[in-house]
């Protein structure tokens, strides 16, 4: 069972994607358990054939609980401590939530069904075959919770869950992980108004000649300047593990995702700085649909060197973070204003964005943390850079 | 097409971006983005999505005419009409 949050103690199989005598890759989605933060899906990290399923559906287990056994390639059986089919890196929040005894579900023709959390677990409750709804009519032919309702007709009982992610166990969960981060880490805070002008005209520029599907967001230019300004201050972005911080020497930046109804998560989105924008849009839309849809991966949530929250044009002005250990910086864009603004000793109304920074003092102090905000400014600047 | 069926349609199409929103409380004046909690993301997955049914490519300085029922009807129907006369 894989630590998918810090405060993570055990969680749910709830489905199995691969049987004995499979044989997987590294990379592979071979089960989905359920954690506070929702259905997550469970990947594997070497190649081989599964000799056995130790864990059956329905079953909640610690945290490190070998799950399956895995022969390796070369054909030998590995001991079971080495053939966890885990993402073994600690991650921000995500403790265990109990569930329904669910009945599994097999994919037709091999290939994984997509269905949203909340259909699966209430199609586990009424031992209800997903095999047998032909189509669902949620995103990409995901099966949803009316699909359910459609098949089963009127003899359906109430729902013994809530619909969706069951928010009250995520609220405990951000609460433990925010509560630890608060507890140990030694926050400081900076902020800085960036003009964003250029940002905004050269956006709007980009955007006029795009049909709807590969125009951008201002989020996108805010991430990828978070990234690029990142290469000049290594000490922000890394881990911080008893007592000794460890630089990473790549930008996986845990973007944060608000669940509608509440609830937030903050999946990674690879290699930021080395992806143009349109590959960064197109991960970021995808990141979203898949954070609600309750279909993140377990390296999703253990890969982040440092945390990007927006909070895009419905939010609050300045937005200030609470670091997701074991990470040792968060950064923040408050929503986009207009405001008057001195330009060559006149002044204009320009649009603005507050940008913040919260960070580990045990890692650096406010001079780091001020150079790299100066250096995200000044990259908005020059979007066409980025 | 109707103003019903359009309405029917962006309906739907909030409903595959939000599967959990209840579309039944939603009223023509109500602004889309408070009732069904949608954010910027949202809001341009919405507009790729009735580009793809309808063929109306909305430009971003108009997506504030979207933002209610009411108001994403009567710019749809003003498009189509548009379009077909065209």
């Amino acid at each position: 069972m894989p630590a998918l949050g810090a405060d993570m103690e055990a969680g749910t199989l709830v489905e199995w994607l691969a049987k004995p005598g499979d044989r997987v890759k590294s990379g592979d989605v071979i089960a989905v358990v359920e954690t506070q933060k929702g259905a997550i899906e469970v990947e594997i990290f070497q190649d081989g054939v599964v000799s056995s399923i130790l864990v059956p559906v329905g079953e909640r287990v610690p945290v490190g609980t070998v799950l399956a056994q895995i022969d390796g390639a070369a054909g030998a059986a590995a001991p079971c401590a080495e053939a966890v089919a885990v993402a073994a890196k600690p991650a921000p929040t995500a403790p265990p939530v109990e569930t329904p005894q669910p009945s599994p579900v097999v994919a037709p023709q091999g290939q994984r069904m997509k269905v949203t959390p909340a259909a699966r677990r209430r199609a586990a409750a009424l031992n209800l075959d997903l095999a047998s709804i032909l189509k669902g009519t949620g995103v990409e032919g995901s099966i949803r919770l009316a699909d359910l309702e459609a098949a089963s007709g009127p003899k359906m009982p109430p729902p013994p869950v809530k619909r969706g992610l069951d928010l009250s166990e995520m609220r405990k969960a951000i609460a433990a992980a925010v509560s630890r981060s608060k507890r140990e880490i030694p926050h400081y805070y900076l902020t800085e108004t960036v003009d964003l002008q250029a940002a905004s005209a050269w956006l709007e520029h980009f955007n006029a000649e795009k049909p709807p599907v590969d125009r951008i967001l201002p989020a996108v230019l805010f991430l990828k300047a978070a990234a690029l300004a990142l290469r000049g201050q290594p000490k922000l972005n890394g881990a911080y593990e008893n007592g000794v911080f460890t630089p990473s020497s790549d930008i996986h930046i845990g973007w944060a995702v608000s669940l509608r109804g509440g609830g937030l998560i903050a999946p990674a989105i690879l290699d930021v700085d080395k992806k143009s924008l349109a590959q960064l849009m197109a991960a970021m839309r995808d990141l979203v649909e898949r954070a609600r849809r309750g279909n993140l991966r377990s390296s999703e949530l253990t890969s982040s060197t440092i945390t990007v929250t927006s909070v895009g044009d419905r939010g609050a002005e300045t937005v200030t973070g609470i670091i997701y250990p074991p990470q040792v910086a968060i950064v923040g864009f408050g929503r986009m204003v207009a405001r008057p603004w001195t330009v060559e000793g006149g002044i204009e109304s320009r649009p603005l964005v507050t940008l913040s920074l919260a960070a580990d003092h045990r890692v650096t102090d406010g001079h780091i943390g001020g150079l790299y905000l100066a250096a995200i400014a000044r990259l908005l600047q020059e979007p066409e850079k980025l | 097409m109707t103003d019903a069926e359009i309405r029917a349609l962006i309906l739907d199409l909030i409903g595959e971006i939000a599967p959990e929103a209840d579309l039944a409380v939603v009223r023509d004046q109500d602004d889309l983005r408070e009732v069904f909690d949608l954010d910027s993301m949202d809001f341009a997955n919405l507009v790729v999505a009735i580009h793809d049914r309808l063929k109306v490519n909305i430009p971003e300085a108009d997506y504030n005419k979207l933002f209610t029922l009411a108001g994403a009807i009567a710019y749809l129907r003003d498009a189509l009409a548009k379009s077909s006369s065209e």
